[in-house]
């Protein structure tokens, strides 16, 4: 029987394996995402979770394996080979960290407009219309600043967004690299631990907003996450990590109820699981 | 009072000059932390481009000033801006994952290398050019004294402030200025984002350049002489600058160019001219010790 997820992936990562000299982070891992699923990816600390991130935003070229991926127009690229600013516009997969990595000396507005700046290059001649106001720049940025305007107002900070992006909450600061990552129109959105320190109001309104973004922008998101209220309640699909070698994959429930799962995250005898 | 006057015009218009040359050193320290130090020698060939321009205009014939002028600016600003990007796809950017004293060791190369270039290309000794902006006006003469703003300081001081506009909203206003910031900040986060980074620091070093050849022009038309060791000295001197007012901050590098420009002046004219380089150190010793983020520099804050 197939998965839901394995009829139209958006991604394929197949046999993806990355060692880092007798380090193996990564071994042999493959699965799919679904193309308008929230797709989780837990384990243990130090499972590998986030170098899988990384290989597949260009940041690790990983050592083995593909990642190939399908855009709904039918368009494929095998993100192992493209370098970081390709994948972020081209294959237009976006990703936020596990700590915030904001432009903290930008104002919020800006950080959105910075995720924008490649169609901006192209309608401002590489500075050169925009500095001189010309049409064909003005409209850009006007859509730019709109798009940027639809996400402050998602996100509720649209009171601040000449602030600068340092200043704000650790709360506001986490749904703002969201946004910011959003304003790049991704087919993917990664997001590393988006809960992590959030309170339980705070990580409820995540789910809505995650749950919102799915359902608007009919894109995939790809979750790595530890808290698991997060995790179950809005997951399609979750694989599990454990020293970088997948131990289960399946819906929420099959995973809750997979003894190598609880086995990873407890702890038992290995003859218990086997 | 006169003498006075006489002096800060003289001071604004070498300030503005090294201000310029300075914004090339801030720009680049600000994107990638690393001192260009073949900026000034940048600075230096730009002089030299220049040169060769108005000599080849006034041979074909061409004295109409403005003009000639104009074309050379841009000339100058375009060859200049390749020899600036060219440096740094040859000696920096293959460098840029490496430890951070490598780019600063093929910077002090490279600025070998233009100058050797430059003296072996052109000769050694200083080559002249005619004035070719001259006349002023009289602002205020008393006892015989006279006090001058020459045409040509009117030129350096409206052309650096039109510039440093002009880069101020390059820099706040365009999706470049917003790319640069970014990358400045996280270079990381700025590739995911969509930023070509390799290109947005190319971009900076061209921009850096630009400026330079103008500052090399002005340099030209102001003195007249120029030989291929200028830029080391005024490399220096805009370095100093930049760090003055806060390294990475575009006015500053402009308000340090001023301040050096001023005391470099006023020192030679009160006290004696054999020590104004070490006036002009000294204040940037000074600084260091009692705001050591410079005059308009944003304090380092430890991330935690």
């Amino acid at each position: 029987m197939t998965a839901p997820w394995e009829k139209d992936p958006i991604l394929r990562v197949r046999h993806l394996t990355m060692r880092f000299g007798g380090l193996v982070a990564i071994d042999n891992l493959s699965f799919d995402v679904g193309r308008n699923d929230i797709t989780a990816l837990i384990g243990p600390n130090g499972a590998g979770k986030t170098t899988v991130f990384n290989c597949l935003t260009g940041f690790y070229k990983p050592t083995e394996g593909m990642i190939r991926m399908t855009h709904a127009d039918g368009n494929e690229f095998l993100l192992e080979r493209l370098d970081d600013h390709v994948i972020a516009r081209q294959a237009r997969v976006a990703r936020t960290f596990q700590n915030i990595r904001l432009f903290g000396g930008m104002t919020v507005l800006e950080n959105l407009m910075v995720a924008q700046h490649n169609p901006l290059v192209h309608a401002s001649r590489f500075a050169i219309a925009g500095l001189f106001g010309l049409a064909g720049f003005k409209r850009a940025e006007r859509e730019a600043v709109e798009r940027s305007k639809h996400w402050l107002e998602k996100i509720d900070l649209v009171d601040r967004a000449d602030d600068p992006a340092a200043d704000l909450p650790y709360g506001a600061q986490r749904r703002l690299e969201i946004a910011r990552a959003m304003c790049m129109q991704p087919v993917i959105l990664c997001l590393d631990e988006p809960a992590a320190g959030l309170n339980p109001r705070e990580s409820d309104q995540l789910n809505t907003l995650l749950l919102d973004i799915r359902k608007e922008e009919q894109i995939a998101i790809l979750l790595i996450e530890h808290d698991m209220s997060v995790v179950m309640e809005i997951s399609d699909h979750i694989a599990v990590l454990d020293y970088g070698i997948k131990i289960s994959d399946g819906t929420p429930d099959f995973v809750r109820s997979d003894p190598h799962v609880i086995a990873a995250y407890l702890g038992v005898e290995d003859e218990e699981v086997a | 009072m006169e003498y006075f006057v006489q002096q800060l015009i003289n001071g604004l218009t070498l300030g503005a000059i090294y201000g310029l040359i300075a914004i090339g050193y801030t720009m680049v320290y600000g994107i990638i932390g690393m001192i260009n130090f073949a900026h000034g020698d940048i600075f230096m060939v730009g002089a030299f481009i220049a040169l060769i321009m108005f000599i080849a205009l006034l041979s074909i014939g061409l004295t109409f000033v403005p003009l000639a002028l104009l074309i050379v600016l841009l000339v100058s600003m375009a060859f200049t801006a390749v020899w600036g990007w060219t440096v740094e796809r040859v000696a920096y950017r293959p460098l840029r994952e490496s430890f951070r004293l490598a780019p600063l060791i093929t910077a002090i190369g490279m600025s070998i290398v233009l100058q050797n270039f430059v003296q072996i290309a052109q000769g050694a000794r200083v080559k002249p050019l005619q004035p070719l902006i001259t006349g002023g006006f009289t602002v205020m003469e008393k006892d015989g004294f006279v006090v001058n703003l020459s045409y040509m300081q009117i030129l350096i001081i409206v052309l650096t402030v039109v510039l440093m506009c002009i880069f101020t909203l390059i820099i706040s206003r365009t999706s470049l200025g917003r790319a640069q910031r970014a990358c400045e900040q996280d270079r990381v986060m700025a590739a995911l984002s969509g930023v070509n980074v390799d290109r947005t620091i190319s971009l900076t070093f061209i921009m850096g350049a630009a400026l330079a050849a103008v500052a090399g022009v002005m340099y030209l038309l102001y003195y007249g002489v120029i030989d291929f060791y200028i830029g080391f000295i005024a490399g220096i001197k805009a370095f100093t600058a930049a760090v003055l007012g806060g390294i990475g901050s575009l006015p500053g590098a402009m308000l340090g160019g001023m301040i050096i420009g001023l005391i470099e002046v006023f020192w030679s004219a009160y006290f004696t001219i054999e020590y104004k380089d070490v006036a002009a150190f000294s204040m940037l010793a000074l600084v260091l010790i009692f705001l050591p983020s410079g005059l308009l520099g944003r304090p380092e804050v430890e991330k935690v």
